[in-house]
């Protein structure tokens, strides 16, 4: 009697209910999973975008600072995520320069919208991409593009049809990989987007939420979610760098 | 006016452990083969960069065919793009994520699809690869490589084509089968080509003309024989291999009897007077190995001044497929042995028929003979 309530109380404690479970499932609020989703999709085409010019422009052209250019980006990866957020806090607050100017353009306040989820995933993921895509495009063989610009083509046409293709596989990679940084980001996101349920509360910050109140249920899926995408992450970019795993 | 111009000055300071190094160089090109010649590091593919567009000297100009590629004056510069200029880098350079067909297509994506289909099969039947039109770069051998490099830098039809050690890491065959191509290719395309090489064979019988550098400059051009037979300097003779070089001091200068004597510590060599000189003047010179004949010491001795014959004995035998490459130490009058000094040693190259028939092998000591006909006496000491 006493050990089966004591195994009771264990269970709930970890949240382990099999009969309550569907019924625990359907009350779970989905929102921080669908946000989470589109903040890190939104965050990584942004990143890849400005990723990738970045890239360009540190592998393949010569210019005073380029190292300095180099350290700036990567300052995000080696500070602690709430110094990053706080000076993000600054930068893009309503006092600032910027969030004066963005709130005149756009109309409304950047901070503590979802909006500065994607700008928080942004700056977490975008050093991560430069790195790997740095490398990438510095691996391509330079005699392949000038032998290009030898036959005719234009600047474009290089970086598009020679340099692009060459590197493919490995920007595909940092892509993937920028994506789950984007998705578990939740320091610099607190910092500047906050835990607003249903507006802000990404993954990341509601896993935070629910174990701080108690609610082990939700926790424990959305940590399920989070590890089955990284797992599935590492594979997809072992496989595109040409590893196995198994 | 000559179809290629250039003069190119590109200045390397020094940097890290690295000496800096200055390319100051000056060239008139026709249709048909240049061989640039040199050592590795003395500037060769730094002018075909230059002259591809790919890097910018620091002054200079480039005309070809009345076009201004570059002009450091006025500020001129063509980039790569815009040069038509074919150049087959060493590697190749072959785009490995495309098909044969589609690299040799990159070059002309512009033309009408018909005409560029006709000209590429066209390209690829020419140089024997139609058959792998479809295949990657790596599914091609090494000798399948170069030749659609050429055919790719061809088929964009290029006022001038640069080629950077072609035959680098082929097979002998393959050298001929290239040597065969580019034949080929200079008979059709009535453009200049510029070849560079470090081999000495390739560039003799390749080239229409040879260019020789050595630490950033032309040290001599000319006509592939002149440059052998005539080296201007101790420097260029070494780097085409010519092993035997003398220094002596004119002995004898007798304009009437058209003779003249030369003297090294060694042996004394006669030959036709040589105008220009002094008596005591210090000169140099060389002979090529196989014009150095042997005979055996008893021979009937030659008519005066005819044949130098300096009394040898055989030191080194080098066998290669068809020469005996011989050592030969100079015995002194006072029959003391030859020192590690240059003048003590003659290079000999006899054909191994010689070899047998003269039973070079059996005896030590002969006579070595230096033509005078054959004799160098470099223009610059």
């Amino acid at each position: 009697m006493r050990e089966t309530a004591l195994r009771e109380s264990a269970r709930s404690r970890i949240g382990y209910n099999p009969g309550g479970m569907l019924s625990s499932l359907a009350s779970i609020d989905w929102f921080p999973f669908w946000l989470s989703l589109r903040v890190a999709a939104i965050a990584t085409v942004v990143s890849l975008l400005v990723g990738l010019a970045l890239a360009y422009v540190l592998a393949r052209r010569e210019f005073r600072g380029r190292e300095l250019l180099d350290a700036l980006i990567t300052l995000p990866i080696v500070l602690p995520p709430t110094v990053l957020g706080y000076y993000l806090l600054v930068l893009l607050g309503g006092n600032s320069a910027f969030g004066r100017a963005f709130e005149s353009v756009f109309g409304f306040r950047l901070v503590f919208t979802w909006q500065a989820a994607v700008v928080a995933a942004t700056f977490h993921s975008v050093p991560l991409l430069v790195k790997s895509a740095r490398a990438a495009l510095e691996s391509v063989d330079r005699n392949l593009e000038n032998a290009a610009r030898t036959l005719g083509a234009s600047e474009g046409r290089v970086f598009l049809q020679i340099t692009l293709p060459l590197a493919k596989r490995s920007i595909l990679a940092a892509t993937v990989f920028a994506f789950a940084r984007a998705l578990g980001d939740f320091g610099v996101t607190i910092m500047i987007a906050g835990n607003i349920p249903g507006k802000t509360q990404t993954m990341a910050v509601a896993i935070y939420d629910a174990v701080q109140s108690g609610n082990t249920l939700p926790a424990n899926i959305m940590v399920l979610i989070i590890s089955a995408t990284a797992i599935g992450i590492l594979y997809l970019t072992n496989r595109l760098q040409g590893a196995r795993l198994l | 006016m000559a179809q290629l111009e250039f003069t190119l000055r590109k200045a390397f300071p020094p940097a890290g452990n690295s000496p800096g190094f200055e390319m100051d160089v000056t060239l008139a090109c026709e249709a048909g083969i240049t061989v640039l010649f040199g050592a590795s590091g003395s500037g060769k593919t730094l002018t075909l960069d230059s002259l591809a567009g790919l890097l910018r000297p620091d002054e200079g100009r480039i005309l070809l065919h009345d076009s201004i590629l570059y002009d450091s004056g006025s500020g001129a510069w063509l980039p790569p793009q815009r040069r038509a200029i074919g150049y087959v880098v060493q590697n190749y350079a072959l785009f490995p994520h495309m098909s044969l067909e589609q690299n040799l297509a990159f070059g002309i994506h512009r033309l009408p699809s018909l005409e560029r289909h006709r000209r590429i099969h066209e390209m690829l039947e020419q140089f024997g690869l139609a058959e792998y039109a479809g295949r990657r770069p790596d599914e091609l051998s090494g000798g399948q490589k170069q030749r659609a490099s050429i055919a790719r830098a061809l088929v964009t039809e290029p006022r001038l084509l640069l080629l950077d050690e072609p035959v680098r890491g082929l097979d002998y065959p393959l050298r001929a089968d290239f040597y065969e191509i580019l034949g080929s290719v200079r008979e059709r395309y009535a453009i200049p080509i510029l070849l560079v090489t470090h081999d000495v064979a390739e560039g003799f019988f390749l080239g229409n003309r040879m260019a020789v550098y050595a630490a950033g400059r032309i040290v001599q051009l000319g006509s592939p024989e002149e440059v052998f037979r005539q080296p201007r300097n101790p420097a260029i003779a070494r780097l085409l291999g010519i092993s035997n070089v003398f220094s002596g001091v004119v002995e004898e200068l007798d304009p009437m009897a058209d003779r003249s004597r030369l003297r090294t510590p060694q042996f004394a060599i006669t030959m036709p007077y040589l105008p220009g000189r002094f008596k005591g003047d210090p000169v140099r010179f060389c002979i090529p190995p196989e014009q150095v004949a042997l005979a055996p010491r008893d021979a009937p001795k030659a008519p005066p001044g005819r044949d130098n014959r300096v009394l040898v004995r055989i030191a080194e035998e080098v066998f290669t497929p068809n020469t005996v490459r011989l050592r030969l130490g100079v015995v002194s009058d006072n029959g003391s042995s030859p020192g590690p000094d240059a003048n003590s040693w003659i290079e000999s190259e006899v054909s191994r028929a010689a070899y047998q028939k003269m039973k070079l092998g059996q005896q030590r000591e002969w006579l070595a003979e230096l033509p005078a006909g054959s004799i160098h006496i470099f223009a610059e000491q």
